[in-house]
């Protein structure tokens, strides 16, 4: 029985873990700093070196990790409620295709962070426009006409960024195979995504009961109070921009807006009213942890971070799936 | 199942339908079909595969428009009531049904309170008092914790029918709300609806392929061709063998026996 204290149990220990992570990005690094250093250069005001590499170099990057990671799981949970399909995740309709030849061409074209970025976003919502337009057609929205439209651009832009990576030259080469698997090194403006992540959760909350009933079928959600052509075209609309707002800030991280609202389903349950906030606090907390690793293992170098997410996401996914099948479920 | 909604009945009919055309493509399944059904009434919908039984019952739910006339429940269109308000009158049990996650039969059942609760609400020990006496008039009252993905498809027939119970609507529609039950909870089922009808003054349609079924449990029939005629009357004078031969094609034989009725293909 799904009650309001027990979710904002849960909610209130994922904040701990949200802070956790976030305190170990501004510890760990290539020069390590104690706890207590970090602590009084975020409210002391502590000058000198550390001081400054967690102000201006570690704070920016793990709340622009945190903001990427809660909008791609929270996209993920979204989706998969739309399209009533487990398996689905940001990327399926193809946004973070799009995102992506926008991304290398800028890369191609040899433009700057801030035009990448803006290459990025305008080929996110080209992409968005082409997969609804496409399958709204005729106005009969199915979910399956849906998902194919999107799998369809998604590999169609799969196909341009591989054209583009085998025509680009060498010295280029690095940039865009670092953005294709996700990147935080070039995150340093995170009040923006925090801000879309935050408003995201505030227009999604609202609807959460109303999406636990599209999960059980559109047909059903109607007749039980619904406004469900509505419903599903914000939710389509909502999860575009955030996947969006993510990939332009990070590039294509995968595996988070797949996996964070299945361990989220599998430890606490279906319950939309507890499975979005939780999902951005997961997602948000595992992408800061990896970004962490990312840039820690083999410090002063750097790992693309989205390697790291699938190479944690994996082996937690597949353990609480084979405990989930012993409980006999 | 209803708490003292029986003084507010309006004088509108709980179902009715205005010159009501259905098709789909060139293919009308019923043209300027007039219907009206009051509180207390039980109505089933008869017909042959693919003759438009289930098209005409999701017209009549709202979930899709007609080519031609108008379907109002209680006096009002499903677009002047809006989803939510139409929600606390008419209830509908799908004729198909996939989950795609996993769920327990508590929380399933308990989307069907979803219409009785605010925006911001959560599900309140009443509304799972309501879920769990809904539970025990299927016989799943044992089920609770069990995930919907292990339970037989007799099972999850009942549990839908517990779902909509717990929406406690004033009006079934009812798509096949037999298909997968065993002989004892088909009539276990049909009586709880006839109860509903009696004594909460619900109107039900149901659409039904057994005849003798809807002989014993309805007081209307409607008989839906596929080519766009419908005959609809009072069950006991509507289901002939002469008239159920024409609807299924096929030479049917009526055979009475202590009080029951049962139609045989000859």
């Amino acid at each position: 029985m799904p009650t309001r204290r027990r979710a904002l149990l849960i909610l209130a220990a994922l904040t701990g873990v949200a802070l956790l992570s976030i305190l170990l990005a501004l510890v760990a690094g290539s020069i390590r700093i104690p706890p207590a250093e970090v602590l009084a250069a975020l409210f002391g005001g502590a000058d000198g070196v550390s001081g400054e590499v967690v102000r201006s170099l570690r704070l920016p990057r793990a709340l622009a990790g945190f903001a990427c990671g809660g909008l791609l799981a929270l996209a993920g949970a979204l989706l998969q409620v739309l399209l009533r399909n487990p398996l689905a995740d940001p990327y399926v309709l193809g946004i973070s295709g799009g995102a992506g030849v926008g991304a290398i061409l800028a890369i191609l074209f040899g433009v700057g962070v801030a035009g990448i970025s803006g290459a990025s976003f305008v080929g996110a919502l080209a992409a968005m426009l082409v997969v609804f337009g496409l399958a709204h057609g005729d106005g009969s929205w199915t979910q399956t006409r849906l998902l194919l439209t999107g799998v369809i651009v998604a590999a169609g832009c799969g196909a341009m960024v591989a054209l583009i990576l085998s025509i680009a030259p060498d010295h280029k080469l690095h940039g865009m195979l670092f953005w294709l698997m996700g990147d935080l090194s070039q995150a340093s403006s995170p009040g923006l995504v925090l801000g879309v992540l935050a408003a995201i959760l505030l227009v999604a909350m609202p609807f959460a009961r109303e999406l636990n009933l599209l999960a059980r079928g559109s047909d059903m959600a109607q007749t039980l109070g619904v406004q469900v052509s509505r419903l599903r075209k914000g939710v389509y609309l909502v999860a575009s921009l955030a996947t969006a707002a993510a990939v332009t800030q990070a590039g294509s991280i995968g595996f988070i807006g797949l996996i964070v609202p299945h361990l989220v389903r599998l430890a606490a349950g279906n319950d939309q009213r507890l499975l979005l906030p939780a999902s951005a606090l997961a997602g948000g907390s595992l992408l800061v942890i990896a970004d962490t690793l990312a840039r820690s293992v083999i410090a002063p170098q750097q790992l693309p971070v989205g390697v790291l997410t699938a190479l944690i996401g994996v082996p937690v996914f597949l353990f609480l799936l084979a405990r989930d099948a012993r409980r006999g479920r | 199942m209803r708490g003292g909604g029986a003084e507010m009945r309006t004088e509108a009919p709980l179902l009715e339908a205005r010159k009501l055309t259905v098709a789909i493509g060139q293919r009308s399944f019923c043209r300027d079909l007039d219907l009206s059904l009051q509180a207390g009434e039980r109505l089933a919908i008869l017909g042959c595969n693919g003759a438009g039984k289930s098209t005409l019952l999701s017209v009549l739910a709202g979930l899709r428009a007609p080519q031609g006339g108008e379907v109002r429940i209680q006096g009002a269109t499903y677009a002047e009531l809006g989803a939510r308000k139409s929600a606390l009158i008419r209830g509908w049990l799908p004729q198909s049904r996939g989950d795609a996650f996993a769920s327990t039969v508590l929380e399933t059942a308990l989307v069907g309170r979803h219409p009785h609760l605010e925006r911001w609400g959560w599900e309140s020990a009443k509304d799972a008092q309501i879920v769990r006496a809904a539970l025990a008039a299927v016989d799943l009252a044992d089920f609770e914790r069990r995930d919907i993905q292990t339970l037989s498809g007799g099972e999850r027939q009942r549990l839908a029918i517990a779902t909509l119970l717990a929406q406690e609507p004033q009006l079934f529609l009812l798509d096949e709300p037999i298909a997968y039950l065993d002989l004892k909870h088909q009539i276990a089922m049909l009586d709880l609806f006839a109860k509903a009808a009696r004594e909460n003054h619900a109107a039900v349609v149901m659409v039904l392929h057994e005849p003798a079924l809807a002989w014993r449990f309805c007081d209307r029939v409607l008989l839906v061709h596929g080519d766009g005629l419908t005959e609809s009357g009072p069950a006991k004078t509507m289901l002939t063998a002469e008239r159920l031969s024409a609807l299924y094609q096929y030479p049917m034989l009526a055979y009475e026996c202590d009080g029951q009725i049962s139609f045989i293909p000859r």
